[in-house]
């Protein structure tokens, strides 16, 4: 710093000006070059909890709601940004085993995203894994570990609709046991669970009929 | 003293003389954030080691050419370029660690530490010495967060690593791996240093008080 | 309006910037002494960044889609402005102020709490109102933080502690309580949502 004399201000400008554009240069090149990992990364994890939530799929297709029917998705392998994007999950035969819906809102902490598989011919959920959450370690995280709660999303009736019961309360087939200790995390789980189920069942389940031999 | 011996001087200090965590209380943010278990805590001081040599070598290459007047503009263009990268890296190659470590990548820019080395060190000293001192503050950094990481996690998750040390029956004081534990270790690991000075201070003058005796 | 409500008193208290995501240490720590001047420090950190928000907001919506690479550059760049620009006013309107402030005024710009505040509400989707709210209660949760250690060091400036807990351990124990009492706040309105 001691040989560099008062600069003028054409040198300042100059200097950041150069700067500017050489951390430019190195941002794009880092960003092309990691971007396509990235999506590739976001792809493969989200078609592994597809299958793992309707168990025995190993193909999917998206799908969006549009005024009521359910129409082919762009098929961006990272999956769409819309809020209206639902997967069927087929068989190696091809198929329809159910759909998997992704829904998101708020936990206890923070924002929970998540996932669930729907049978519409039993009209049940047959999976749910746990995405994204933030909840309190120990307590609210046992939404995404404790394997008693997701027993309760093996088979669970959608009618006339899921609902939270107190721990150790469970006695129907459409109630979900919350976690002990956790119960406002799980509650939000299955508010996420009601909310999606508002928006897709009514169509997939009349998509069922009309849908015949899935592509 | 030689090139080499100012060198080492320059890379040892920040093990433990000048700690940027124990001793001059710098970057505490990402220190405590990050340390809810000990791998969070290695990955982020991995990073900063990542951020804090590249900037340093790049400004005190450029010691001479960058005018004083919009020094920490510049330092801070740099330091948020390697950033960057160091996130879209991180991301393609480990998203489990990008996830947990989340914002406090990006955070990094703003990182007393890597500021404070630029402005106080780097850009006054030759291009070795400054990687040394940027080696050092790094190691010393990442030294204090597996610290604070590894405590919090065995006594907060009872695990290290994700090794489950305890069996079932440990009942996790799961306070530590939740804000006020990463304060409370802290705070615990400041007073035992400090009682570790002191006792060694008392020594020190009793030693004295023998031999003048 | 109940979810900028939301947005608010969970930036303010229940998610508190500095008891609950360990966001502006620096500042917490260091002068946190007087209340008079936390209180003062905390208010130009909210104007920074109520200025960060809306600046965030008009560059994610206008520019950034189209180089998204250049977020933090850009968002640390707004920050450094905002800074100077909070930094000449007050030298304008409170010369005393600025003295008191001292270096403290250009360290807001590393005050890790103002870039988070635009790297979250850039994550959360923060419309340019959530933005605005977000940034309020965040800047009073600070504030809050800040002023309540001062209060507590204050008090135990004049009473007796132990020698090796003197300084940096104290304040880091105290921080410990205050955040588990803030801990307190978890759940506040879960009810409703």
């Amino acid at each position: 710093m001691s040989s560099v004399k008062r600069a003028g201000p054409v040198r300042l400008i100059v200097t950041l000006g150069v700067a500017g554009l050489v951390s430019g240069l190195i941002l794009v090149t880092a960003y092309l070059a990691t971007q396509p990992i990235i999506l590739r990364n976001q792809a493969k994890a989200l078609e592994a909890a597809i299958y793992r939530v309707v168990p025995g799929s190993t193909t999917r297709k998206e799908f969006i709601v549009r005024d009521g029917k359910l129409v082919p998705g762009s098929n961006n392998p990272a999956g769409g940004q819309s809020e209206n994007v639902v997967y069927g999950a087929y068989d190696s035969s091809g198929k329809l085993l159910g759909y998997a819906i992704p829904g998101e809102g708020p936990g206890f902490q923070d924002t929970i995203s998540l996932i669930y598989g729907y049978d519409p011919h039993d009209k049940k959920i047959i999976g749910l894994e746990i995405l994204e959450s933030r909840e309190t370690p120990g307590l609210g995280d046992k939404i995404t570990k404790d394997p008693k709660f997701h027993e309760n999303f093996d088979s669970l009736s959608v009618e006339p609709k899921v609902v939270a019961v107190k721990h150790g309360t469970k006695t129907a087939p459409n109630e979900v046991d919350s976690i002990s200790g956790a119960t406002i995390s799980s509650k939000a789980v299955v508010s996420i669970i009601q909310k999606e189920n508002a928006r897709f069942l009514s169509v997939l389940n009349s998509a069922q009929g009309s849908e015949g031999t899935p592509q | 003293m030689t090139d080499r011996q100012k060198l080492a001087q320059e890379t040892t200090k920040g093990f433990w003389r000048e700690n940027p965590i124990f001793v001059q209380m710098l970057g505490l943010c990402p220190a405590l954030a990050v340390t809810n278990s000990a791998i969070n805590g290695v990955a982020m001081g991995v990073a900063v080691m990542f951020v804090l040599i590249g900037s340093s070598l790049l400004v005190s290459a450029l010691r001479n050419v960058i005018p004083k007047q919009i020094r920490i503009t510049t330092f801070i263009i740099i330091i948020a370029t390697f950033v960057t990268v160091a996130d879209f890296t991180l991301q393609a190659m480990a998203p489990t660690v990008h996830k947990e470590l989340g914002a406090f990548i990006a955070l990094i820019v703003v990182n007393c530490i890597i500021l404070g080395r630029q402005e106080a060190f780097a850009s006054r000293n030759t291009v070795f010495n400054a990687v040394g001192d940027a080696v050092g503050m790094s190691v010393g950094f990442t030294i204090a967060l597996l610290i604070l990481g590894s405590i919090r996690e065995i006594l907060g998750s009872g695990s290290l690593f994700g090794v489950a040390l305890f069996g079932t029956s440990f009942e996790p004081w799961v306070i530590m791996i939740l804000p006020p534990g990463g304060f409370l270790a802290m705070g615990v690991l400041l007073m035992i240093f400090a009682q570790v000075k002191k006792n060694r201070q008392r020594k020190a003058s009793a030693q004295l008080k023998e031999e003048a005796a | 309006m109940g979810n900028y409500f939301w947005i608010f008193v969970s930036a303010a208290v229940i998610n508190n910037f500095t008891l609950s995501y360990f966001l502006g240490l620096c500042p917490f720590f260091g002068v946190s002494k007087k209340i008079d001047t936390a209180f003062r420090l905390g208010l130009a950190n909210i104007f920074v960044m109520l200025i960060t928000s809306v600046c965030a907001w008009l560059l994610n919506t206008f520019v950034l889609p189209y180089a998204p690479y250049l977020r933090l550059i850009t968002f640390i760049v707004v920050i450094a402005s905002a800074v100077q620009f909070v930094e000449m006013a007050i030298k304008k309107l409170s010369p005393a102020l600025f003295k008191a402030l001292g270096l403290f005024l250009p360290l807001i710009t590393t005050n890790c709490a103002i870039l988070a505040l635009a790297l979250f509400q850039t994550n959360r989707g923060y419309s340019f109102l959530e933005g605005i709210f977000f940034a309020l209660g965040a800047g009073l949760g600070l504030t809050l933080a800040l002023v309540l250690m001062a209060g507590v060091r204050e008090e135990s400036e004049m009473s007796t502690v132990p020698d090796v807990l003197q300084g940096a351990a104290l304040s880091f124990l105290i921080a410990g309580i205050l955040s588990m009492a803030f801990m307190g706040f978890a759940g506040l309105f879960s009810g409703a949502a």
